[in-house]
């Protein structure tokens, strides 16, 4: 029987994909907790609209930069500089987004984080310099350029701004919402708002799921609608083409990959600089979605961040997309309702519980017994207080990686090259 | 093969002078870009940099990053990433600076307790990436950055709740208690007055922080515990060949904890300089950073004591001189991307000086054998 267990233990590690039903599975389980938590203690805003659709928001730009870094690392280079090229985007998204609106501040966000990306890949794929080293100087390095560059081109404007900040950015990236689900417009007529109509009523998880649907359909930002095709678009171009077999097989063994033809340092460039141009898309949206301004510190470690969604992702863009949502939400829910932060301690206490049994339905006992140790003290913390205190509610999202990955990394596969230096010509 | 030491230690100062060259071209090119003269900067820099009372502010400056700069570098000596030396020295020295105030015991001993209270906050926050990794995989550098913000938030809360002090009316700073004055650090001055340094008349109001002396024996004894202890011995053999080093007896599992603990531990010193010598008392605007910049002056100083002393020397002073800048309207942000280059252009210089010396040993072997093999053909 253990034997059992084992096998197929070790099956679910060797692929630890997840197919679409089970993200639907999971998605609805997950949804009828909620549903079934919200209830019981009235914390309305666990499963609202405006929860759902601010976290869509929120773990937009972590997801950009997590999809990003799946680029990276596919190809073996670690990019803990993410962070520095975030801050880049930030920085490069108001001055376009300021100098010439917001869909240039786009494209300059996009490119100086390329920029940052590129300054990673010299260093890491060129002089085989240490890829944690590197990371670590570029982030010291980007905000370094972020504060200077705010100096010169804001200091003395007559526009506002300064050193620590940029002018308003002019005009929006527009917003769209889908006929008939979400009350878009359809030829200039307004269509019903399907989802709305539901979320209006108070029926059990059927307006929860509704809340949780219409964040995705309706006032969506076109940026939003670009992560959203991003995700599958990620996973078509590294497993369905050719440029992401190379990719990825550089990744996994860039000895062998050379030895086939593949240019090696030229898919490692690609796949860091794509990765950076991402990561200040996310800085971009950061800027032009959220704030409609650059602040010093604005990404305020969300490229660390997506890192652990990269992570809990397990190096795939659905995972990642789930990852980033994730701290999406705990962040959107300390800013709606405080009353629903405490009701999330519930939320992972129950949830904790159920994982507890199913490690015990798999005979695993000291899963089991730390999971339900979990479940308790959650618990035990929900009905012995009244509010989270305001600075806990603020590492929620750390809080939540640090256990996530605590429980999840035994299934986890990184590429296996990933964070090794190549040399080209290198034999193994 | 080894070189002969005139030509290895000018390989080992070619990385920074050339990264040193590169970042004052770059920010010269970045002035003149802007509009101001990289001249003008550098030599207001100078000049400024090297008053007395600039010395002394650069000196104090420098402890914290040294003392951060060691931490990192215990991990990096086995390749272990501590980038999590910010959270540990901010959750140190807010639960020390409570603890200190809340004793009363006579002075050395006070500031030993106080000392101590920090080293054992950092070692038991540093621990528990060492825990996550050898336990449940967690790699360090994720949990630290993790832990960092959850220390943040964690020490807030308990400056704004339990180790709050009563505010005066109409003082609205968020503060622990004061440490009384059996807690506090003597400064150096008198030492300086001795050394026939007139701090009174040339430097007013500068005091040199007494704490240089306690980064210094940590340097001394980082020295020790990692070239001359069967520790370090192991903490190398690690970093440099896990493989070997396991099959050799070395626990991999107890190493991790035991250098995570130690890193957090000196980790916890950071914030004491300032803490004893300065405010002796720990508010809402504690400096912050100094974990961040501590990796780059690792670095920088390739994980050696002295020369993390000269980069965090260098670094604290850049910090200082610049100051100067703002008075003549070039921005002093200028320094910060110095640094950034600095950091970017050492760590590249290192790697290519790396393969120059490899490419000479090898040279310089075959050279060797050559000639051995001739002698040898010579003598039959």
């Amino acid at each position: 029987m253990a034997v059992a267990v084992e096998h197929r233990q070790k099956i679910a590690a060797a692929s630890p994909r997840s197919r679409p039903r089970d993200l639907v599975l999971f998605v609805a389980g997950a949804m009828l907790l909620l549903s079934a938590v919200r209830a019981w203690t009235g914390a309305d805003d666990l499963t609202s609209f405006g929860t759902f659709s601010a976290a869509l928001r929120l773990a937009v730009p972590i997801g950009f930069a997590g999809l990003g870094a799946i680029y990276a690392e596919r190809c073996g280079v670690v990019n803990i500089g993410i962070e520095g090229m975030m801050i880049l985007g930030t920085w490069f998204g108001a001055w376009g987004g300021v100098q010439y609106g917001p869909w240039w501040g786009v494209v300059l966000g996009i490119a100086g984080g390329a920029l940052g990306g590129l300054v990673h890949a010299i260093a890491t794929v060129q002089f085989g310099v240490n890829h944690i080293v590197s990371g670590v100087a570029i982030n010291i390095l980007g905000a370094g350029v972020a504060r200077f560059m705010s100096v010169i081109a804001w200091a003395d404007s007559t526009v506002g701004g300064g050193a620590t900040q940029s002018p308003r950015v002019q005009g929006d990236i527009p917003h769209v919402s889908l006929p008939f689900l979400g009350g878009g417009t359809l030829f200039g007529w307004h269509s019903p708002d399907a989802l709305g109509w539901f979320t209006r009523h108070d029926w059990f998880f059927v307006s929860d799921i509704a809340g949780f649907l219409r964040a995705f359909c309706a006032d969506v930002s076109w940026l939003t609608v670009m992560f959203l095709a991003l995700i599958p678009i990620t996973w078509w171009v590294l497993w369905r083409t050719k440029f992401g077999l190379e990719l990825r097989s550089t990744g996994e063994s860039p000895a062998a990959a050379e030895s086939l033809g593949v240019p090696v340092y030229r898919m490692k460039y690609a796949g860091v600089v794509l990765s950076g141009a991402l990561a200040g898309l996310g800085g971009a949206f950061l800027v032009l979605e959220a704030a409609n301004i650059y602040r010093e510190g604005q990404t305020n470690g969300r490229g660390f961040i997506a890192l652990a969604a990269l992570i809990f992702g397990n190096w795939r863009p659905v995972g990642v997309a789930l990852g980033s949502a994730l701290f999406g939400f705990s962040d959107a829910l300390q800013l709606r309702q405080e009353s629903a932060v405490h009701a999330l301690l519930l939320f992972v206490a129950l949830g904790a519980l159920l994982f507890a049994l199913r490690a015990l339905y798999q005979r695993r006992w000291k899963v089991a017994g730390v999971l339900g140790g979990f479940a308790f003290a959650f618990w035990l913390y929900y009905v012995t207080t009244d509010q989270v205190p305001v600075q806990f509610v603020f590492f929620t999202p750390h809080l939540t990686t640090l256990l996530v990955l605590s429980f999840a990394t035994q299934r986890l596969r990184m590429p296996a090259a990933d964070g090794l230096v190549y040399r080209k010509g290198q034999v193994q | 093969m080894t070189l002969s030491w005139p030509k290895r230690f000018g390989l080992l100062l070619l990385g920074p002078v050339l990264a040193i060259a590169f970042s004052v071209a770059i920010s010269s090119i970045a002035l003149s870009a802007s509009g101001n003269s990289p001249t003008l900067a550098f030599t207001q820099m100078y000049h400024f940099g090297t008053r007395l009372d600039s010395v002394i502010s650069m000196l104090n400056r420098s402890i914290p990053l040294y003392i951060s700069a060691l931490a990192v570098a215990i991990g990096f000596k086995m390749n272990l990433f501590n980038i999590g030396v910010e959270g540990q020295y901010r959750l140190a020295a807010v639960v020390a600076a409570a603890a200190g105030a809340a004793v009363d015991l006579p002075a050395p001993i006070h500031v030993l307790f106080i000392v101590l209270v920090a080293v054992f906050v950092g070692g038991c926050w540093g621990a528990i990436p060492g825990v996550l990794k050898v336990t449940r995989g967690v790699h360090e550098v994720i949990s630290t950055i993790m832990l960092n913000t959850i220390a943040t938030g964690i020490a807030a809360y308990l400056l704004a709740t339990h180790f709050r002090a009563k505010n005066a009316p109409g003082d609205l700073v968020i503060k622990t208690k004061d440490i009384p004055k059996s807690g506090w650090f003597p400064n150096l001055n008198k030492i300086l007055d001795k050394l026939g340094i007139d701090v009174v008349t040339r430097a007013p109001g500068s005091e040199l922080a007494g704490f240089l002396f306690v980064a210094l024996l940590l340097g001394a004894g980082f020295y020790l515990l990692v070239w001359r202890t069967r520790f370090g011995f192991d903490l190398r053999a690690s970093g440099v060949n896990p493989g070997a080093a396991r099959a050799s007896g070395v626990d991999p599992k107890r190493m991790v904890v035991q250098t995570m603990t130690i890193s957090g531990g000196i980790a916890g010193l950071v914030g004491i300089s300032q803490l004893l010598g300065v405010f002796h008392r720990y508010t809402i605007d504690f400096p912050t950073g100094y974990g961040f910049t501590g990796i780059g002056v690792a670095l920088l100083g390739r994980n050696h004591p002295v020369g993390m002393a000269l980069g965090a020397m260098l670094f604290a002073f850049m910090d200082r001189s610049a100051q100067i800048l703002d008075l003549n309207g070039i921005p002093k942000e200028i320094v910060v991307i110095m640094q950034g280059v600095i950091l970017l252009s050492v760590v590249i210089a290192y790697e290519v000086v790396h393969r120059l010396t490899e490419i000479a040993e090898l040279r310089a072997a075959a050279a060797q054998t050559a000639a051995a093999h001739a002698g040898a053909q010579v003598a039959a």
